[in-house]
């Protein structure tokens, strides 16, 4: 063991494309699995998510504008930057959350390879749930889904990466932009993944990525106006009526998921459906 | 000739007049007559509508059988439809083929019938497919022969293809050559024509042109006067009155055989161009066995039992 | 002599009112305890006694609907289910007249649309879900072939017998069984519709139906015992039970407001958009969650759609619903009647210019001319409230961008329209409005293979096609 000292990240958030520290200022401290410290990451506040939101609105026309084929390198892309720094992600797991290290390569490995299933479905998804409808008339009549807008999600405590990575995969790859607050007890990948998404062509404000406390910042989620949707898989089942009901002055739409399917993909897109007559 | 100030008579302003006009959605116009088509006409306002409806009749023959026998046959129809019965009205006009003008005029004086018009029709009908000035001949000799009212053909060949001038100019110097002595109307032949854009472009070039009747069909093609055809013209009119303050007439021909038919027609009208439209001299059916049956619903509606075709007479 | 059509009304000898209905709970008709009159909107006429439904009715009702669900709904196969579906579907053909005058009695609406629109369009639903019911394991990404189990559904005035249709038919498809609680003002239809049922010999308890008013509709959304909810009415009443149901783990479809945009570009047909206009705001009497309320006008052909518009409006036959020729009945309620009057009159005092169409109203029962205001903005409240009557609002634009600006500019997202002759132009328009259903060249046009459905504040999930029927499936990996 050498006697450099090590040279420690400062765990910011990550939002527009940069990583600020809390505008309120606050952090609170994550220790590992033995109580020894680790970091102070930030506690992001309310005006933190606000920023978060107008980012992602900002950023919503231009990334629903990409093409399917493009929006699915750009998640490949995101996994490839994974791919590269497997070894960290694995470490930061390990330390915070005292698995075993082949369980946190497991994870990693699956994280990766799960943004990779995300990213193929960009150019599939209107195939499969768009419609061309036998409308009984001279009309062309055809369903295709569209991104829903805005949509915040709370990822689940663990698994911290791969939770992560269903929070916002599926969100995304339908056009939407997203606001994800991480696991509080294990936000360090969460963090670092924010560096991997900041390398991996993803325009800026497409994905913002906050730490702090879920009961706190999910009521605010809940009742921003400006946020189309919300994924509460992450927090806890006993909040989700309180964060559904705060929802419903926007009639925001809220789910909950417990598997990695294309149900969760749906869920934020909607569906429009056109009519045009057929004459000559 | 001034066009209404809408042209100058030059190719260039020709188009630029018609490429202005908008288009005509075809299932929202479909969609349009069909709904006027469920108005539901009864009693009093029925009875009414056959009235106008017989007056508003052309009553017609264009066979090559035709001859002074048959021709002065349906001019009697014409002046008094019912025999039996002198409150049916007289109808519009009676139409024929240019060398038939002189035995119908003579025939409709003779019988009292001098109010009945005699319209020719012309310009090498039904196809339009002759020189100009076999179509100029064609026109003076039925209005030498006493013709009161033209009913040209135009070059459907030549507006397929774009040339609308010469379309354009055709009329003009038709609706020249009828002067005073005619009425003149333009016949299309919707049914070539085939898109109500085509319908909504001719119907504005005729206007523009000179034309005091716009009328659908030949009777020799089909479709002939669908509903919706009948209703572009008439926006045509309607539209034309606003621009020119001059109301140019409409007469829908070919497959209007029976009261209902006539009827819609007629709500069409109320309904589009409005009601200035609803008299004889800006509203003809060109038709021949539909004043039977016009004849049969009135009897229906004064006795009120269904009549038979043995109490109407077949010419 | 001017061609007035002659009164031609239809007969309403066809249908048999009784004095006084009850409820339809478990295959059979029991006797309400408290009731409260059906009134015909363009007479005033009471025509019957409506059952008012407590709690004690709603707990039959849904227990009725749970007994049927687990003996007998749930157990039987897709291919047996559909076959009642096609049967309901027969007999209300076969008595479609005499729905169609029930329906303009009790509700308002023209004749011409209940027989040409609510009653062919709602047996419609039911024969295209019939063809569902074997067929689940099709019917989409993310959805299992499950239903959620008794489904409690509560429907508006506006539609009565077709919005039943649209609720019942993909429940029953899907294998849910229904409490169904028809609009206060509107009941008969659906009373009507029960005994198709009992025709068609639906098992007892798949079926049930209470009249009520909004309290009843509370018991149904609060009931314990139902496992799915779904709604159609104002965006008011969908976040009151959107805040109900959170707690809970119901499933929730809303079908709720509109302020639709109805865009014209300057190179649209204009005949056939005018027909589109009228269409889209006074179809059904302005009484339409999708209706085009909000008319965007490019500038440059603006005086003369509205020259045009004003022209056409004078056409429209205002009077006697059941007289075949009207085209414009009356206005459903009383309440809705004041409604209407008091948010035109914000039209007024906010500067726009109101224009009625001239037409002698009838003298009894509730009656509002068509209307349009000009020189409206966005910051008009009838720019931004939904009115539900005959009262269209016209603004201006002067680049597409702008229209579109305009035109989502509002929290309600359930539909638009465009007109233009340009075919990318219609694409591209279509790609920007953020509403869930899009006619171009067209409006109000319903299909039970088409979608239906709001983005935003107009509602959660859609209705009709696959994506409908999917609302009526568990759903795959999530709550």
């Amino acid at each position: 063991m050498s006697n450099r000292i090590d040279v420690k990240k400062t765990y910011k958030l990550y939002i527009n494309g940069a990583f600020p520290r809390s505008e309120s200022g606050r952090t609170y401290e994550i220790k590992d699995a033995k109580g020894v410290f680790i970091a102070n990451p930030c506690l992001a506040s309310r005006k933190d998510l606000k920023d978060a939101v107008v980012a992602a609105r900002a950023a919503q026309p231009g990334w629903n504008k990409a093409s399917a084929y493009n929006k699915g390198q750009i998640l490949y892309r995101i996994a490839e930057m994974l791919e590269g720094r497997r070894t960290q992600f694995v470490q930061e797991i390990v330390s915070v959350t005292g698995i075993t290290k082949v369980k946190a390569e497991k994870e990693v490995t699956e994280s990766v390879d799960r943004i990779v299933w995300y990213a193929g479905w960009s150019d599939k998804l209107s195939s499969l749930s768009g419609a061309l409808n036998p409308v009984a008339g001279p009309y062309y009549n055809f369903t295709v889904p569209e991104s829903m807008g805005v949509i915040a999600a709370i990822a689940p405590e663990s698994p911290s990466l791969l939770g992560l990575i269903d929070a916002i995969a599926p969100v995304i790859v339908g056009g939407n932009t997203v606001i994800v607050l991480a696991s509080t007890k294990a936000p360090l990948s969460a963090m670092s993944f924010a560096e991997v998404v900041a390398t991996s062509d993803v325009p800026a404000g497409v994905i913002n990525i906050l730490t702090g406390k879920k009961d706190e910042i999910a009521p605010w989620m809940a009742s921003h106006m400006d946020i189309d949707g919300l994924d509460i898989s992450g927090l806890g089942a006993k909040s989700h009526g309180a964060v559904r009901s705060a929802g419903a002055e926007n009639l925001k739409r809220i789910y909950s998921f417990n598997s990695a399917d294309p149900s969760r993909i749906l869920a934020f897109l909607e569906h429009k459906t056109v009519w045009h007559p057929i004459g000559l | 000739m001034s066009f209404y100030g809408l042209v100058d008579g030059s190719d260039a302003s020709l188009r630029t007049y018609l490429n202005a006009l908008s288009g005509v959605d075809q299932i929202g116009a479909d969609a349009r007559a069909s709904m006027l088509a469920t108005r539901s006409i009864k009693t009093a306002s029925k009875r009414w509508a056959i009235d106008m409806a017989i007056s508003m009749v052309d009553l017609t023959t264009l066979e090559g059988a035709d001859t002074p026998g048959k021709v002065q046959a349906l001019c009697t129809k014409a002046v008094r439809p019912d025999p039996t019965d002198s409150t049916v009205p007289s109808v519009g006009a009676v139409c024929v083929y240019n060398d038939m003008v002189g035995v119908a005029r003579k025939h409709l004086d003779l019988i009292g019938g001098s109010h009945v018009g005699v319209a020719a029709v012309s310009t090498a009908f039904p196809s339009g497919r002759a020189s100009m000035p076999v179509k100029i001949q064609d026109t003076a000799d039925a209005l030498n022969a006493g013709a009161s009212e033209i009913d040209m053909v135009i070059d459907r060949g030549a507006f397929l293809s774009g040339d609308y001038i010469t379309v354009f100019n055709e009329i003009v110097q038709i609706r020249e050559l009828c002067g005073d002595r005619a009425h003149l109307k333009v016949i299309f032949e919707t049914g070539e024509l085939v898109t109500y854009d085509n319908v909504r472009k001719a119907s504005f070039l005729a206007m523009a042109a000179g034309a005091d009747f716009i009328k659908t069909s030949t009777g020799k093609v089909a479709p002939a006067a669908t509903a919706p055809v009948v209703l572009v013209m008439l926006e045509a009119v309607r539209d034309f009155y606003s621009m020119t303050q001059t109301r140019i007439g409409v007469k829908p021909a070919g497959g209007i055989r029976n009261t209902k038919d006539a009827i819609k027609q007629l709500v069409l009208v109320n309904e589009t161009a409005g009601p200035a439209w609803l008299t004889p001299s800006l509203f003809r059916i060109g038709a021949s066995a539909l004043l039977n049956d016009l004849l049969m619903q009135r009897m229906k509606m004064d006795n009120g039992y269904y009549a038979s075709p043995a109490y109407v007479t077949i010419d | 002599m001017k061609f007035d059509y002659a009164p031609a009304p239809e007969s309403r000898s066809i249908v048999s009112i009784k004095p006084k209905y009850g409820h339809f709970i478990d295959g059979k008709f029991v006797a309400g305890r408290k009731h409260f009159p059906a009134i015909n909107p363009a007479t005033e006429e009471i025509l019957s006694q409506i059952a008012l439904a407590g709690v004690a009715e709603v707990d039959a009702a849904v227990k009725a609907a749970r007994k049927a669900y687990t003996i007998t709904w749930s157990k039987m196969s897709g291919r047996e289910r559909g076959k009642y579906l096609f049967r309901i579907a027969r007999i209300m053909q076969e008595r479609s007249r005499e729905f169609a005058v029930l329906e303009t009695l009790d509700n308002g609406k023209p004749i011409r649309e209940s027989r040409d629109v609510d009653i062919p369009l709602a047996a419609a639903h039911f024969f295209y879900h019939a063809g569902w019911a074997d067929k689940l394991e099709y019917a989409g990404l993310g959805t299992s072939t499950k239903p959620h189990g008794v489904a409690g559904q509560i429907i508006p005035w506006n539609f009565p017998l077709l919005m039943l249709a649209w609720k019942v038919a993909p429940a029953l498809a899907t294998g849910n069984t229904v409490v169904l609680k028809p609009a206060e003002n509107t009941s008969l239809t659906a009373l009507l519709f029960a005994e198709v049922c009992q025709q068609a010999e639906l098992p007892a308890g798949v079926v049930n139906i209470v009249t009520g008013n909004g309290s009843t509709g509370a018991l149904i959304v609060n009931h314990p015992g139902i496992d799915k909810i779904a709604f159609t009415g104002s965006t008011e009443v969908g976040k009151i039970i959107a805040r109900a149901v959170a707690p809970t783990q119901k499933s929730v479809t809303l079908e709720l407001g509109g302020k639709a945009a109805n865009i014209i570009f300057e190179d649209a047909a204009i005949d056939e958009a005018i027909e589109g206009i009228v269409n889209g705001v006074f179809f059904n009497q302005g009484h339409v969650c999708c209706a085009g309320s909000r008319l965007i006008l490019q500038e440059s052909v603006a005086d003369e759609v509205i020259e045009k518009l004003k022209r056409r409006m004078g056409l429209i036959r205002v009077g006697d619903p059941m007289d075949k020729n009207t085209d414009l009945g009356a206005i459903n309620s009383k309440e809705q009647l004041l409604k209407i009057r008091e948010l035109s009159a914000t039209g007024d005092t906010e500067g726009a210019q109101r224009w009625s169409a001239p037409c002698d109203l009838p003298k009894k029962g509730f009656w509002f001319a068509p209307t349009i205001f000009t020189g409206v903005t966005q910051a008009h409240r009838i720019a931004r409230e939904e009115i539900f009557g005959p009262v269209l609002s016209v603004l201006t634009f002067r680049t597409p961008q702008e229209a579109i600006d305009k035109a989502n500019n509002t929290p309600f997202g359930l539909s638009a329209g465009i007109w233009s002759e340009k075919g990318s132009r219609i694409l591209w328009a279509s790609q920007q409005l953020r509403a869930g259903v899009i006619w171009s060249n067209t409006f109000n046009k319903f299909d039970p293979t088409s979608p239906f459905g709001g983005y935003k504040e107009s509602g959660w999930g859609r209705e009709g096609g696959r994506h409908g029927l999917s609302a009526y499936l568990k759903g795959v990996g999530h709550e």
